[in-house]
């Protein structure tokens, strides 16, 4: 078995065990301020993570792609002008495959 | 909500397979991870050519968050015994919403289950859609798919954002140094590490600082 299917099934199992230990597990531990403030700052620095290296990453060495670059802008209009999720998603892309169109 | 739901879906099935998954690994995670942002985490890191150890790590990471919401659901959702097999797999973003926003438990519990019922299928099928349709084309980068995946998460940060909760200016921080950090380790790292690096290194402070 290929070494992405182990990374799918790991994932899978995790996520499930991760939501089956949350239902089950003592519910003060809610009540602890470190508990909440890891599920309120964990993702959101994951998420900005995420969309950096997603965005300026190509493997170790960093740079900008300038199509993909414009359309991350666009969802950002988009998303000050309140588009739904739809509209947010195919604004960064029809930017960024016209501007390669354009140039390519 | 079915809408947004389906069109990630899809999003979702188009960057798996644009990441290099097949579509079978791209229904698989639909099927038994669903949770999105987690799936799109794995996804994303693979697409960069990324360590899949350090890609499963902040997939489950990110899915650490359904356990705080299980915490929260337990009781609304009054699951004991088996049938807490079956409904934790249904404790994600969107049906905690729906069920903490009911006036009573009764309507919380229905809330939940038509939610994930509707949800699980909704995903499932949109994911199939994306991943099969994305596999037809040869370049998904002429057809601007990969802005798809950072603009998804970043729609989904967007509330935390610019919401009016408290906490507004610390996430906006947290954020910024997220981004920073990841890229600054980026040339010393293999794929995939600086995410986690960028977390753990928030993960610190956080329980450095409770208040």
């Amino acid at each position: 078995m290929s070494a992405a299917w182990w990374a799918v099934i790991v994932t899978c199992a995790g996520c499930y065990a991760l939501k089956l230990a949350g239902i089950s597990a003592p519910r003060r531990l809610l009540d602890h301020p470190r508990v909440q403030r890891f599920a309120a700052l964990v993702p959101v620095a994951l998420l900005a993570a995420l969309i950096a290296v997603q965005m300026f990453a190509h493997g170790q060495s960093l740079h900008l792609d300038w199509p993909r670059t414009a359309g991350l802008g666009a969802a950002v209009v988009a998303l000050l002008l309140r588009a739904p999720f739809l509209v947010v998603l195919a604004s960064a892309a029809v930017v960024t495959a016209a501007l390669r169109w354009l140039v390519g | 909500m079915g809408i947004a739901v389906g069109l990630s879906g899809v999003a979702f099935g188009a960057s798996a397979v644009t990441a290099g998954l097949s579509v079978a690994q791209a229904c698989v995670l639909s099927l038994f991870a669903f949770t999105g942002a987690s799936q799109f985490a794995l996804a994303g890191v693979i697409a960069g050519g990324g360590n899949l150890l350090a890609g499963t790590a902040g997939a489950l990471l990110l899915g650490a968050r359904n356990s705080l919401y299980g915490l929260r659901m337990a009781d609304v959702l009054g699951a004991r015994g088996k049938a807490r097999f079956l409904t934790a797999h249904g404790v994600i973003d969107e049906t905690t919403a729906v069920a903490l926003a009911q006036p009573d438990e009764e309507s919380a519990r229905r809330g939940f289950l038509v939610t994930f019922a509707s949800l699980y299928l909704t995903w499932n099928l949109t994911t199939l859609l994306g991943a099969v349709g994305t596999s037809w084309v040869a370049d998904p980068a002429t057809l601007g798919l990969d802005v798809v995946g950072p603009a998804t998460f970043l729609a989904i940060l967007w509330p935390r954002l610019t919401g009016d909760g408290p906490e507004k200016g610390a996430l906006r921080l947290v954020a910024g140094a997220g981004a920073a950090i990841a890229l600054a380790v980026t040339p010393f790292t293999p794929p995939g590490v600086p995410v986690l690096v960028a977390s753990v290194a928030v993960l610190a402070v956080t329980l450095r600082r409770p208040r």
